[in-house]
């Protein structure tokens, strides 16, 4: 399923999935736009953003200031809710029509089910959860009697839970594909009264076997803070022992201005919701300061808070892996700590 | 009803992870187990054919000491095993292992009629999520990602589909692929008749020439559109200090410090 160098040739420019619920724009879409301008660069390329859905060109603009260059709009009453299949086509039609050399997809619970099975339409590789993404060459040291291939793209990506790394290319297929988690890559301050080219592109939907139908859609309700925008992160593990006793964590929060949020086991005890949670099947959080508090470090967590700046673990459990990340750790009982903690630090800020 | 369930072995990253010396990953310390999501996706379908009595295959792609996570599988309840093995299979990236799985799936379909396939979200070591969906892709298949719910209501499914703020309730066309969170369920635990029977039981195996509408170049690591530049074990930043205060006063005093020394407070 090589292509030939002919093929590869014509695919140029760099495309972002604008990804939209409810017709708002999702601000990995506006990452994924920072980057993307990032690697045109040396291509000496054009960004394009890909927006798909119904009733959505009001939101032209925004992407226009976060960096596209075009913006080619699919706009259908089928594309209203996110499903894979009117998606896929819409997605997989606009890369067969204009054959751009990157494609690049947020790595949310949309696009970790866009980004696949799109690739497997065009029949190209996707690496997952990318961290960086450069260009350069491959393989990256010449190899005597291998051609050696310039201006690639260089995916990098966690593995086995965050511990190993990985650099992968895609240097046979076109177009490279890649998904980047949110909250890794940066979006560029947004240029006031920029403009983009715009082109409207329709593929035609006629629904076949593959197009589910949504019979109900439940949103969440309540307080919908987003951990990954928060400084001070105080996150909770099963051994906090009750939904109750999160309490104590919230007091904390509260002092440092900070939110809390929670380990895996947490959610799946059913203590805080999906929203809440830290990890390799969660958020990635970066926050100036980290608790871990009655969080064994299991590796999907730690995948998701070891670029924290501070980490402060606190578990009686001596060996607890997430004494191997934290900067300070203190075996001891939550319990008696934290309270006494929120209270010193009340009076410490109090008293500056 | 007929369902077939893929799964995989993985090493186990859950608590036990080891580190070498130098920050590096201690491979050889680390279990090999049935990857969770998976088993959550086999637990989901057991569930099914003790309520629709559905006939469970389950299916793996890997080493031939990749069958034992098929026993477990049986041992747990399990109808039929298939392995999926082969020299020139190895290397695989998410797109030819797909590309064989979906081919060892036309097999199976041939002489059966299936109606579910299931699949974990995604595998502990990779991490990609994205086989699932590509088998779809390849089959023609409807795919259902993210399932919290599965039910059947004649030759139709209907599944809870979790995304990051909602859910949506998907009804799909069968034959259909569903790719299952741990969330799902609590998976069951195997029984002493199950292992007994587990350990006579037949496990089919499967090799290059068994693959239907397959091309050679999309198989193994020369078929994958991905390949490795570079990789290696991550090296941690490493642990920083660890104390065992005598008393909650003393932890409490120590944090304090710590955060003022850093500026937080």
């Amino acid at each position: 399923m090589k292509m030939t160098e002919e093929q590869i040739a014509q695919y140029k420019g760099v495309f972002v999935f604008a990804q939209q619920v409810d017709n708002e724009v999702s601000g990995i879409a506006y990452e994924l736009l920072g980057k993307a301008k990032e690697l045109a660069q040396p291509l000496d390329a054009q960004v394009t953003a890909v927006l798909i859905g119904s009733g959505v060109a009001n939101l032209v603009d925004s992407l226009a200031q976060y960096g596209a260059d075009r913006v080619i709009v699919v706009d259908d009453p089928e594309l209203k809710e996110y499903r894979t299949e009117p998606y896929a086509h819409a997605l997989a039609s606009v890369i067969n029509e204009f054959k751009p050399e990157i494609v690049l997809v947020g790595a949310t619970a949309i696009g970790r089910d866009l980004g696949p099975t799109v690739s497997a339409r065009v029949a190209t590789g996707l690496t997952a959860d990318c961290t960086v993404l450069e260009i350069g060459d491959f393989p990256l040291v010449a190899i005597p009697g291998q051609t050696q291939k310039h201006n690639q793209l260089l995916m990098t990506r966690p593995a086995f839970g965050g511990n190993t790394i990985a650099t992968i290319a895609c240097p046979d297929n076109r177009p490279q594909m890649a998904t980047v988690r949110p909250g890794v890559m940066q979006k560029i301050e947004p240029v006031a009264g920029a403009k983009a080219e715009v082109v409207n592109y329709n593929p035609g939907f006629t629904p076949n076997n593959r197009y589910v139908t949504i019979k109900e859609v439940v949103k969440a309700v309540g307080d919908t803070v987003d951990i990954m925008d928060a400084k001070v992160l105080v996150s909770g593990g099963r051994g906090v022992g009750s939904p109750e006793n999160f309490k104590i964590l919230e007091d904390l929060a509260k002092v440092l201005g900070g939110e809390v949020s929670c380990s895996r086991a947490v959610v799946d005890s059913g203590w805080k919701p999906k929203d809440l949670q830290v990890g390799q099947t969660g958020k990635t959080v970066r926050p100036h300061l980290y608790f871990a508090i009655g969080i064994s470090g299991a590796i999907q967590h730690v995948a998701g808070m070891e670029e924290s700046d501070i980490i402060v673990a606190i578990n009686k459990d001596e060996d607890a892996p997430i004494f191997d990340v934290a900067d300070y750790g203190i075996v001891g009982d939550l319990n008696k700590i934290v309270p006494q903690l929120t209270e010193a630090l009340k009076k410490a800020i109090a008293e500056k | 009803m007929k369902i077939i369930v893929c799964i995989k072995q993985v090493p186990d990253t859950k608590g036990g992870v080891k580190f070498n010396p130098d920050g590096t990953l201690d491979r050889a310390a680390m279990l090999a187990i049935m990857n969770p999501d998976d088993k959550a996706g086999l637990e989901a379908a057991l569930r099914l054919k003790d309520q629709y009595g559905a006939e469970v295959t389950v299916l793996t792609m890997g080493l031939p000491k990749a069958a034992d996570v098929l026993r477990e599988a049986l041992a747990m309840g399990a109808d039929k095993a298939v392995l999926v093995t082969d020299r020139v299979l190895g290397g695989a990236d998410t797109w030819a292992t797909s590309t064989t799985i979906a081919g060892a799936i036309r097999k199976l379909q041939q002489t059966d009629k299936y109606d579910l396939i299931i699949t974990g979200r995604q595998a502990i070591d990779g991490d990609t999520a994205q086989v699932g969906p590509q088998i779809a892709e390849h089959l023609g298949y409807p795919v259902i990602s993210y399932a919290q719910d599965i039910k059947v209501e004649g030759d139709k499914v209907i599944v809870q589909r979790q995304y990051d703020d909602r859910y949506h309730v998907l009804e799909a066309q069968m034959p259909c692929l569903i790719t299952a969170l741990a969330e799902l369920n609590e998976p069951r635990y195997m029984t002493p008749g199950g292992i007994f029977d587990a350990c006579a039981a037949e496990v089919l195996t499967m090799g290059r020439a068994d693959l239907v509408d397959v091309e050679d170049g999309n198989l193994g690591l020369n078929g994958s559109p991905t390949k490795i530049a570079k990789a290696s074990d991550k090296v941690r930043k490493g642990a920083g200090e660890k104390v065992t205060p005598d008393s909650p006063e003393d932890a409490v005093a120590y944090i304090v410090g710590k955060l003022a020394e850093k500026h937080v407070i």
